[in-house]
């Protein structure tokens, strides 16, 4: 084998370039490696599909005499009325799964395939890894997820065409809701990460998520109703799901402060998953 | 230049190493030796700061891994081979290391090609043998042209000629002045490659010593003579640090003086001779000597003053 001839550099003479690790490197690490991997092509694909697809489905099928929305179960579906937007983003809580396991995938999967050992290794402060998983996949899906919210919507707006409730997208409101879907869904990618980082085991990760987003908001209507009223809006499912509503409705957070609570539950996530990262052996 | 100091790590009240101390030195190969579990692997997670020591400290180049700003450029190394994402291509994974020190993409074509990947560089992880991520691992430890290589079981998995490529290749680099570091379980094969052994058993040092003085102890079994005048050679070598037993009427087996000396005394003496052999200890059987000791060692941890080798 040609091979045995080590290396050509002897060690006296330093590399022609020897640069430090930086912020932004680490950056572009996880770009790269995000997008090496097939099933993060996969996963986004199917997350914006679902956005797209589910939307565009009720807004075709919707018709004024149903009683119950169409959308799937869970927080978001659940309102009574439906409007033209919010039968666009019906598919919102599917992209949430599929954006959140693509999160959990980021970071859990480093834990379950060894990579971490090589990744820490070449980052051996850690925590800029975190940073810069958060920082590539956050806008990413958030981006995407804007872009088939928006789509979703102008799909499906023929097939609302002389309903009551037909929307077009300069009407009050409207771009608002799309847009805060596509920040929630962003956020909820983030949250992925968190959890993955924080739980280090895909399943625990993904279970995690599901239940936090999906789950805890029906457990919590076992409580008294005069706690559940005053805490519900507060969860990380309600509060997401009231960033991205047309219409505020009741029981609900405004769309600002909705974003600004999820967005504070990821955040602590985050903080969690660092200090974890941070503190125990990899 | 790796030095650990009292370097100690505690998994609840089970101690997995123990104020260990050894130095890895430039322009050596510095095999580090131990049976399965003797801590050998977290020894090596907690030089590149995987895992924190409990006690003690251990420093790259004067300062912890964690503190460099440029740590692939100190420490290239390789702990498990499966450190690696499945689902990525050899050059993607090199690459996204590589990225993180702005290491560009000829030196990633280099270091594929030194580890005799080229064929297999598009090809997702996932898919190769045992022997093709050792040779992976190898290319990413040797990424960042490092001063330091650190390798944790290397030549598991690979195939004879992929073996004589591992030697060559870390002797290699231990010849341009470069600190390499090996774990092996295998005596035998360390002998070949290294300089410096640092053996351990449950967590504790053994021996920090030369293979050349490992080697020479280890043939220190005594020396065989056959001889017709047995009793006469017998008496002539009688001192008080010359032991000397014997299992047939012919034959001695001498410690305490070499084959030269005794062949001196029975020339000297008018003795023949048929045969003046030493004894020769194979070096695996010297090394499960010394770490069958770590084992019972283990077994009376209230016999904390003991010092083994």
């Amino acid at each position: 084998m040609t091979t045995t001839t080590a290396l050509r550099r002897p060690s006296a003479a330093p590399a022609p370039t020897r640069q430090k690790v930086t912020g932004v490197r680490v950056l572009r690490s996880e770009w790269a490696k995000f997008w090496s991997l097939r099933s993060s092509w996969i996963t986004l694909g199917v997350g914006v599909f679902l956005l797209v697809l589910f939307g565009a489905i009720a807004s075709y099928t919707y018709s004024p005499d149903a009683v119950a929305p169409s959308g799937p179960p869970g927080p978001g579906a659940s309102g009574g009325d439906s409007d033209a937007v919010s039968l666009a983003l019906t598919g919102v809580t599917f992209a949430s799964l599929a954006v959140g396991v693509l999160g959990v995938l980021l970071s859990a999967g480093e834990y379950s395939t060894g990579m971490i050992r090589s990744t820490l290794a070449a980052v051996p402060r850690r925590l800029p890894v975190l940073w810069s998983k958060a920082a590539v996949i956050g806008p990413v899906a958030l981006l995407l997820s804007t872009v088939g919210a928006l789509a979703a919507f102008l799909l499906g707006a023929p097939g609302l065409d002389g309903e009551a409730i037909s929307l077009s997208a300069g009407d009050d409101g409207v771009l608002r809701s799309l847009v805060g879907a596509g920040v929630y869904l962003g956020l909820v990618a983030v949250f992925g990460v968190a959890l993955g980082a924080l739980l280090r085991s895909s399943a625990g990760a993904i279970a995690a998520l599901v239940g936090v987003l999906l789950v805890l908001p029906g457990l919590a209507s076992l409580l008294p109703d005069a706690w559940y009223d005053t805490v519900s809006p507060y969860f990380p499912g309600n509060a997401g799901s009231a960033a991205y509503a047309l219409h505020e409705s009741a029981d609900a957070l405004s769309p600002g402060a909705g974003l600004a609570v999820f967005a504070g539950w990821v955040a602590l996530t985050l903080a969690g998953a660092a200090l974890r990262l941070v503190r125990t052996d990899a | 230049m790796i030095e650990a100091r009292e370097l100690t790590k505690r998994y609840g009240d089970r101690t997995v190493v123990d104020r260990l101390s050894f130095s890895v030195r430039p322009g050596e190969v510095t095999g580090f030796l131990g049976p399965n579990g003797a801590g050998k692997s977290t020894t090596m997670r907690m030089i590149i700061g995987l895992d924190a020591p409990t006690g003690g400290s251990v420093t790259v180049a004067g300062r912890s891994y964690a503190r460099h700003a440029a740590p692939l450029h100190e420490v290239g190394s390789l702990l498990e081979a499966k450190s690696v994402h499945p689902g990525r291509t050899a050059v993607a994974h090199l690459l996204a290391l590589a990225h993180t020190h702005g290491i560009p993409r000829r030196r990633v074509d280099e270091v594929i090609d030194l580890a005799g990947l080229g064929s297999v560089a598009g090809k997702r992880v996932g898919a190769f043998s045992l022997g093709m991520g050792q040779r992976l691992g190898i290319a990413a430890a040797l990424l960042g042209d490092p001063a330091i290589v650190m390798l944790d079981e290397p030549v598991n998995g690979l195939d004879p000629e992929g073996v004589l490529w591992v030697r060559n290749l870390l002797r290699g680099l231990a010849d341009e002045g470069r600190a390499v570091m090996l774990s092996s379980h295998l005596m035998s094969e360390t002998a070949l490659i290294a300089d410096h052994l640092v053996i351990i058993g449950r967590g504790r040092l053994l021996a920090d010593t030369s293979v050349d003085e490992f080697t020479r102890q280890a043939s220190g079994g005594g020396v065989r003579v056959v001889t017709p005048d047995a009793m006469r050679l017998r008496a002539l070598l009688a001192a008080p640090e010359v032991t000397i037993s014997s299992s047939s009427a012919e034959e001695l087996l001498v410690s305490g003086r070499d084959a030269r000396e005794i062949g001196i005394v029975a020339a000297q003496h008018g003795v023949p001779l048929y045969e003046l052999t030493p004894q020769a200890v194979s070096l695996e059987a010297a090394f499960m000597e010394l770490t069958r000791d770590a084992v019972e060692y283990q077994s009376a941890p209230a016999d904390a003053d003991r010092k083994a080798a």
